[in-house]
């Protein structure tokens, strides 16, 4: 990994076209940055300016920042409150791409329940188990009354759940495009093939034959 | 000038094997260059645009080995366009179309399509070595041709390539003739392989020296394919995940004991730290041990087995090991040369060592001379530590997570404590600066890096005077890169 290649400074090139075209501006669109920058003989993009715009603008700029963002200051003070994660610099901290895909390790599925506004992502790869899974989705929509049918224990639904509100059924999309059944294939081949996850009310659950009979829940 | 028959300097000739020894030969006279030109078996092209292929044919007729270096180290950072180039195919064709005998060839940062790999199976009869390097642009197919069709094949030598995954055959391409591989590493293939006939590969692979998996094959069959290479000199574990039942786990240390000569470990992708105590046994022998693919191995599991590791030389680890680790490290490898730590969550951006851990290494390895550091803070006070303690870093490349970070305790500028490093090891080849830097250490590297080659900025710097400090002082600079740094590039 000690990369000895020819890379020659990356900028230069850029001396020979004007360099107001070529010159990267991270702001935001309709803001007219870059000539400005130019004519500051002492301009420093200021390390805010570089954020990746996605998560949006870095929490981390110290006072001292100030002292060199000079035009972008205000920028600063303009900015959102930041995310509660770091922002991230565009190819910083320097790992590898491949490094960084291998150290992500993780499998964010999109989830879905049927009812609600809008979706949640959960991470399969921070589970062992279906089980596990199961439980961190009640967690994550605790906020709403609801169980998830398991069928993988052939748990039978108590009249205590039953009556504490909705009753779903948890699916997911595989590979296929397929909506199948949690619980039928081993769990890792489950963290494989799994695209995004569902928790259908149970009475849209018409094609799935539950292997325990249900008791129908309520949910209208 | 030319007082010797034209075989006897081309003997002569043969004992220069460096590239740089070789180029300046060939400029000493036209004679020389003619003959050096002619003899020379291999060749370096550290930018593949620099020179044509058919220029490179026709001065190298004689060429079996080449190195191709294609996008520019800032590409692994996602700092370069997707479209840059660093096709290979034009070479290939080009040497194909020429007849070059050719051996063997190594690509780095390139794009090599199925194509390409078999046109390269096809053409040249001796075919001997292909090793890619973060390249792309294929899949397994093109891998089954190399295997197909190299009847004399030694080495396939994957590292860290972005490879299309058709979950394939290609391991049982390799014909029942094919006895001669010495090294095989598919370790980066995301897919899985046809286990079987790994182990037959391997069990009529009398040369196999060098083996790493990938993570498609589980404990179970690395304790076979161990019995049936017991030479081994280089291992990559692939899987280690599972609890293994204990009939498996004694078959492992039978097979490890037996495993004499391995000195390089590394893998252990998808690890649980569950019976690493087997690989103990092969600890006290290794040179070379890479775990920064193995997060799952940290804590004291961790420590156990880097104290096993005396003769260490070679380190590449998460920085989940911490400082604590670290000074286990620092007080177990006293022959330790080169490490590099690894952010083990580049994506939220805290890093578990500081400048603590770097101070103990500095303090307690004294050949160290290489080391890559990712680290969540350091001080202007722990450089002047480790400048004073190892004068003798020829590589120092120091990654604060957050680049800017000035000095964690005094909130300064970090110019100091990369003065007294530039300015202490006198034999500092290459650096990689972060953290909060002004114009004062550019003044600094151009007054003291005498041998410096290569240099990383980021973030750094304020006005160009800091560059004319660098390029005026840095008399041996080959290499700079730089991004997000205030320059007034007009003056350039």
């Amino acid at each position: 990994m000690s990369p000895e290649d020819g890379s020659k400074l990356l900028e230069s090139d850029a001396a020979s076209v004007s360099f107001k075209e070529t010159e990267l501006t991270l702001g935001l669109p309709g803001e007219s940055r870059g000539l400005a920058l130019i004519e500051k003989t002492s301009g420093k993009r200021g390390f805010s300016e570089t954020v990746d715009l996605n998560l949006g603008r870095s929490s981390n700029v110290d006072s001292d920042h100030k002292k060199y963002s000079g035009e972008s200051e205000t920028d600063v003070q303009n900015m959102a409150k930041p995310p509660a994660a770091k922002a991230q610099v565009v190819g910083w901290p320097p790992v590898r791409a491949y490094r960084k895909n291998a150290m992500k390790g993780c499998k964010y599925v999109k989830v879905a329940v049927d009812g609600a506004p809008y979706l949640r992502k959960a991470d399969l790869e921070m589970y062992n188990s279906y089980q596990q899974l199961l439980n961190a989705l009640q967690d994550m929509f605790s906020c709403s009354n609801f169980t998830i049918r398991n069928y993988l224990n052939e748990r039978a639904v108590t009249s205590q759940e039953v009556n504490n509100g909705v009753e779903y059924v948890p699916i997911y999309e595989d590979k296929d495009g397929d909506w199948m059944m949690l619980g039928d294939v081993p769990w890792k081949m489950f963290v494989e093939s799994c695209k995004r996850l569902r928790l259908m009310k149970s009475s849209e659950a018409i094609g799935f034959a539950p292997r325990t009979p249900s008791k129908c829940s309520s949910s209208n | 000038m030319n007082y010797f028959p034209d075989e006897v300097l081309e003997h002569i000739f043969d004992f220069v094997t460096s590239q740089r020894d070789r180029n300046s030969v060939s400029q000493v006279c036209k004679p020389w260059y003619k003959i050096e030109s002619s003899s020379r078996q291999k060749v370096f092209v550290g930018n593949c645009y620099a020179i044509s292929p058919e220029r490179v044919i026709e001065r190298f007729p004689g060429l079996k080995s080449i190195t191709l270096k294609g996008k520019p180290h800032f590409a692994d950072f996602n700092l370069v366009p997707p479209d840059w180039g660093g096709f290979v195919y034009p070479w290939i064709e080009a040497f194909a179309r020429n007849n070059m005998g050719l051996e063997e060839l190594k690509l780095k940062r390139m794009i090599i399509s199925d194509e390409c790999l078999e046109l390269i199976s096809r053409s040249f009869a001796n075919f001997k070595s292909l090793v890619l390097v973060s390249c792309e642009g294929f899949s397994t197919d093109g891998l089954a041709a190399i295997a197909s069709n190299c009847s004399f094949l030694r080495e396939l030598d994957l590292q860290e390539n972005d490879v299309e995954d058709h979950r394939g055959h290609w391991l049982s391409c390799f014909p029942d003739t094919c006895t001669s591989l010495v090294s095989l590493n598919f370790a980066c293939l995301k897919g899985d392989v046809n286990l079987a006939a790994l182990e037959r590969l391997v069990a009529r692979s009398p040369n196999l020296r060098s083996l790493r998996l990938n993570h498609a094959v589980p404990l179970d069959i690395l304790q076979k394919i161990l019995m049936r290479a017991p030479h081994l000199v280089d291992l990559g574990v692939g899987s280690y995940v599972h609890d293994p039942d204990s009939e498996t786990y004694n078959k492992l240390v039978t097979a490890l004991q037996k495993c004499k000569s391995v000195r390089s470990l590394s893998g252990f992708l998808e690890a649980a730290p569950q019976c690493l105590s087997a690989f103990h046994l092969i600890c006290p022998n290794l040179t070379s041990l890479n775990l920064s693919y193995a997060p799952g191995i940290h804590g004291t599991e961790l420590r156990k087995l880097i104290r096993h590791c005396r003769k260490l030389q070679r380190l590449w680890i998460l920085d989940c090991i911490g400082d604590e680790g670290l000074e286990v490290v620092a007080s177990s490898c006293k022959d330790l040369q080169e490490i590099r730590v690894f952010p083990s969550d580049p994506f939220v951006g805290n890093a578990a060592v500081t400048e603590v851990g770097l101070v103990a290494l500095s303090s307690g390895c004294p050949k160290l001379h290489s080391i890559l550091y990712f680290c969540q803070q350091m001080t202007n006070a722990a450089l002047i530590t480790v400048a004073k303690n190892r004068p003798n870093f020829t590589r120092f490349r120091l990654c604060i997570l957050d680049p800017t970070k000035p000095d964690a305790v005094t909130n300064q500028p970090l110019d100091e404590g990369f003065g007294a490093i530039v300015h202490s090891c006198k034999g500092l080849r290459r650096l990689s600066m972060s953290g909060r830097l002004t114009d004062r250490v550019f003044l600094y590297i151009g007054m003291y890096a005498e041998q410096l080659e290569m240099i990383s900025i980021a973030f750094a710097g304020d006005t160009d005077e800091g560059m004319q400090y660098l390029l005026n002082g840095c008399k041996k600079l080959r290499k700079l890169e730089i991004r997000d740094c205030p320059l007034a590039m007009q003056r350039f």
